[in-house]
């Protein structure tokens, strides 16, 4: 039986306090040195810090992180977020003092190393696109799809076109309509159909002189690809919308389809899905945006650039939307982009694509020979990256649900799959094992699952007391967001009155 | 092929799953249409799959192409500046289970990420004398970008006054996010009577927020706050302020002079350079009802088991959020900066109070020395470029003889990374650079960066 550890982990602020902290370099060469701060900016009031000796640093964050599950722990299938295994190589060389150190202002003839290495990954990243240029500024996937969205706005701007409708599935990440609403564009809901892609007829009835373009991912979030890309496509650009991608679901498709093939103007890539960045308890990531044609002109400045001799930032922008971050994006993902294309080459990419599609569609043979769950839309259609199946049979015979089904994989050491997600298929479970688990941890998955469900109709009242053997048992949400109870900081739980 | 992290592209294994699936590959794909299939290899790597050592070999190749700056470690400013990342933050920082987690949407089996994630915010709501931070943003230009765009929602008007001169890396950034949906700025400064005065001309009826830096970008801290304060109150503007997290250990936080929503620089905690990213963005407020709906971004809150007993904790409020609230969520910030949020409150740990009050006034006393040697060494040559009288870790030098940027590739050749230049990017202020001193630059980094400009200026 799979048991997490549950320490009794006090805040680290309520820790006995020692000494007067670390050595601070050549702190006495500079005791002479007078200094006179006007009374009333001198701080006061206490830091909120702890006092702590280092060892007890260690021990606590050490405690902490063995109350944690990554995928270094146990599979991670969440659907959609693409958690693939990190190879070791670039999580110690990632840690280089020659790129840990380097200032982002630091003199261009100083940084050559580290700009080839972005040139040279910019290069593969839109050769796999399929698009011209790509600018590394966005640091997450939401902010290359605000950039995306921005450039659009920009785009049909300077035409002297006012267009301000976003066309956007109804299967979408939630990042898609809340990056189209942050660049101002009215969202349009397009719906799915029976075979789980965008319904055309619903599509042409929406677009129009207003429309700016559309927001898709291909393959979606259903785990199917639209295969109707190209119609889909000609509809969007014929009412003279521009088509932008999604990258979030890549990983099924690299070295087999590309974005710029089917249509797409616009790209954005997740380096921290795709190309095995770890997550890192929900970042940082590694957005990038990539275009191609005229609207290239638009990606936020600066583009990576080479001049035959040294490599240089082009800072030239005379049409593009300006900065989406302060310097050049996310860098560290970059370097593990360039190792992870070169430890894999072409053959491995495609790999990549082929594995974890064999998988989704090996789990769902395996989850379908029983009874339990539910393939929603076209069940006889492959899948790709991942797969979304229902609870809602097990809910509505046994009163288990979505839910319950998640907190009891806890139970087992598995993490949970994306759950109510997405919001069109009824107690949704949204698993993407990606190409780095093995076929006996799908099979275990497998397995958990079938005999969750076969608990469910055995003895409903067992699930709902689940998870028992995580650092804590279920947790009170509604505690968590009463508006009374609502503590986000210790200083607000302190004024609760709250004994911890 | 096989490769070690794709364990089923092992083909006798990749033969079996696919005869169970009763599939070809190519029938998995099939309605992929062939239009759009690639029929190539794509070009890319180093045309076959590398070794670990042969990627070892090439990538210290490749880096060996980067100069460091480390003894004497860079005099780089522009609002972020080389310190010490301390063993205790790096080491800690790649515990698999916290490095490999997603954001924590199954919370018990991510306890330890939360309450880490939740001890940052409620140290970091401290050190800024607010009552909540969030779980980080991407870093500072975005946050400060985030701050304006809630001015707006909250305050239903478009404009936000800003200092005359402000981080023009995080004004280029704030534009990009504000101004496609009608947000501008306008610019202001603190006159000799201690009142506000608006440069251009706009009605105050359609300002929403008023911004304040401090230290300032040039470095200078800021005497008065508590006037920006009064009068953000009097004008019924929000009042966002972007401080030094390492300043504050001896500066008065900002909560205490009047901040409604607090911004902040997180590369100094632990999170390194990184040539500008991963960074931390820090973001909070004062307890207000209206402001935390508008707040965007992750947090963390205190709970119990739901059976009342041990402690735990939650992502809270995440109705606010893209991925239940869609297109009218507050912001579409999901990935966030949860490991450089981690990574700063084990620095905060390990430096501690006491710490971080010696590690600031020790970092005032250099940035005053620093001073006190340009004034007597370099009297000729350069000048300070600010009236100010006190700077906490940058500073401003106007050079009087030569133009920097031939000064600062001199620099270079002597093995010493001198300031940034921003005569390009300020205007009015010249031929100037930002020096940044910090608790890794010792007297004789000092004294020697000195006695080369005494020789290069």
């Amino acid at each position: 039986m799979w048991r997490q550890a549950r320490w009794d982990e006090d805040l680290i602020q309520r820790k006995p306090r020692y000494g007067s902290g670390p050595l601070i370099p050549y702190e006495d060469e500079f005791r002479d040195v007078s200094i006179s701060i006007p009374e009333n900016i001198i701080r006061r009031s206490h830091t909120g810090l702890p006092d702590l000796p280092e060892i007890e640093v260690v021990r606590h964050f050490i405690r902490l992180s063995q109350m944690s599950y990554g995928v270094d722990v146990g599979p991670v299938p969440l659907g959609s977020c693409t958690m693939k295994y990190n190879p070791k190589i670039s999580d110690l060389i990632s840690m280089d003092t020659r790129i840990t150190y380097l200032h982002p202002l630091q003199d261009p003839d100083t940084v050559q190393g580290i700009l080839e290495i972005i040139y040279t990954v910019e290069r593969w990243l839109s050769e796999i696109t399929g698009m011209d240029r790509c600018s590394f500024q966005p640091p997450a996937g939401a902010a290359g799809e605000l950039a995306g969205a921005l450039m659009i706005l920009k785009y049909h701007r300077d035409r002297g076109e006012n267009r301000d409708e976003m066309l956007i599935p109804d299967s979408a990440h939630g990042t898609n309509p809340a990056s189209a609403a942050m660049a101002g564009f009215k969202v349009i809901r397009l719906p799915t159909s029976s075979r789980g892609t965008v319904d055309l007829d619903a599509l042409r009835s929406v677009v129009s002189s207003k429309t700016a373009g559309a927001m898709l991912t291909n393959p979606n979030t259903l785990g199917v690809f639209e295969d109707e890309i190209l119609e889909i496509s000609r509809i969007v650009h014929g009412s003279g919308g521009l088509l932008y991608y999604d990258g979030a679901n890549l990983n099924g498709i690299m070295g087999i389809a590309r974005p710029g093939d089917m249509g797409f103007d616009i790209v954005h890539l997740n380096l921290h899905k795709t190309f095995a960045t770890p997550h890192g308890g929900g970042g940082p990531g590694g957005g990038v945006v990539c275009a191609r044609g005229s609207l290239v002109d638009y990606l936020p400045r600066p583009l990576i650039a080479y001049d035959g001799r040294r490599f240089y930032w082009d800072y030239e922008c005379k049409k593009c939307i300006g900065r989406i971050s302060a310097f050049y994006g996310n860098i560290i993902p970059v370097i593990r982009t360039f190792i992870y294309i070169a430890s894999l080459s072409s053959e491995g990419l495609r790999e990549v694509a082929e594995v974890s599609v064999i998988n989704t569609n090996y789990f769902i043979k395996k989850i379908m020979e029983k009874p339990y769950y539910i393939l929603p839309y076209d069940p006889q259609k492959p899948r790709k990256h991942e797969v979304v199946i229902s609870a809602k049979k097990i809910l509505s015979d046994t009163g288990v649900s979505t839910e319950d089904i998640a907190k009891a994989l806890l139970d087992r050491g598995l993490h949970a799959p994306t759950i109510y997600f997405p919001l069109i298929v009824e107690e949704a479970l949204m698993i993407e094992f990606t190409e780095t688990e093995t076929r006996e941890s799908i099979d275990l998955y497998a397995k958990a699952l079938i005999e969750i469900a076969e608990e469910a109709y055995r003895n409903p009242g067992i699930l709902k007391k689940t998870p028992e053997n995580t650092s804590v048992r279920r947790l009170d949400y509604v505690r968590a967001n009463h508006p009374k109870t609502l503590a986000p900081s210790l200083k607000i739980l302190r004024s609760l009155g709250e004994n911890i | 092929m096989y490769h070690p992290w794709i364990p089923n592209s092992d083909p006798e294994i990749k033969k079996s799953m696919l005869e169970y699936i009763g599939k070809s590959f190519e029938d998995l794909v099939s309605d992929i249409p062939e239009e759009v299939r690639l029929r190539r290899p794509l070009k890319v790597g180093f045309g076959r799959p590398l070794s670990e050592n042969e990627i070892e070999i090439l990538i210290d190749k490749i880096l060996s192409k980067n100069k460091v700056f480390i003894d004497p470690p860079s005099f780089l400013g522009g609002g972020v500046c080389m310190h010490a990342i301390p063993y205790v933050v790096r080491y800690l920082l790649l515990r698999g289970e916290i490095y490999t987690a997603y954001t924590p949407y199954q919370a018990e089996i991510n306890q330890g990420l939360m309450q880490a994630l939740f001890e940052y915010q409620s140290m970091l709501a401290e050190l800024y004398g607010v009552d909540i931070v969030n779980a980080s943003m991407y870093d500072v230009s975005t946050a400060v970008a985030e701050a304006f765009r809630m001015a707006m929602r909250v305050s239903k008007r478009r404009g936000v006054l800003v200092p005359r001169i402000m981080n023009p890396f995080i004004e280029n950034v704030v534009r990009t996010w504000i101004e496609p949906v009608g947000g501008f700025i306008i610019r202001y400064e603190i006159t000799e009577s201690n009142s506000i005065r608006i440069i251009d001309s706009v009605s105050e009826k359609e300002v929403g927020g008023i911004y304040l830096e401090n230290p300032s970008f040039l470095g200078e801290v800021i005497e008065k706050p508590e006037i920006i304060g009064e009068y953000a109150r009097d004008k019924k503007m929000l009042f966002i302020v972007n401080a030094e997290p390492l300043s504050l250990g001896i500066l008065k936080p900002p909560g205490e002079y009047g901040a409604d929503i607090i911004v902040g620089n997180g590369a100094s905690l632990g999170v390194g350079l990184n040539y500008g990213g991963p960074s931390l963005g820090i973001l909070g407020i004062r307890m207000d009802q209206e402001l935390l709906r508008q707040l965007p971004g992750r947090l963390i809150g205190f709970t119990r088991e739901a059976d009342g007993s041990g402690k735990g904790f939650a992502m809270i409020l995440q109705t606010r959020e893209q991925h239940i609230r869609r297109e009218r969520a507050t912001s579409n910030i999901t990935t966030n900066s949860a490991l450089e949020a981690f990574a700063a409150a084990v620095y905060l740990s390990y430096i501690g109070d006491k710490g971080l009050r010696r590690l600031g006034e020790s970092i005032l006393r250099r940035t005053a020395y620093l001073r006190e040697r340009i004034e007597s060494d370099l009297r000729d040559r350069a000048e300070i470029a600010s009236k100010a009288r006190l700077f906490f870790r940058e500073i401003p030098v106007r050079f009087l003889r030569r133009d920097y940027r031939e000064i600062s590739r001199e620099l270079i050749e002597r093995g010493i990374h001198g300031g940034f230049y921003i005569g390009d990017l300020i205007s009015g202020i010249g031929n100037t650079a930002l020096f940044c001193v910090t608790e890794i630059h010792s007297r004789d980094h000092i004294d020697l960066l000195i006695r080369s400009l005494r020789e290069v200026a």
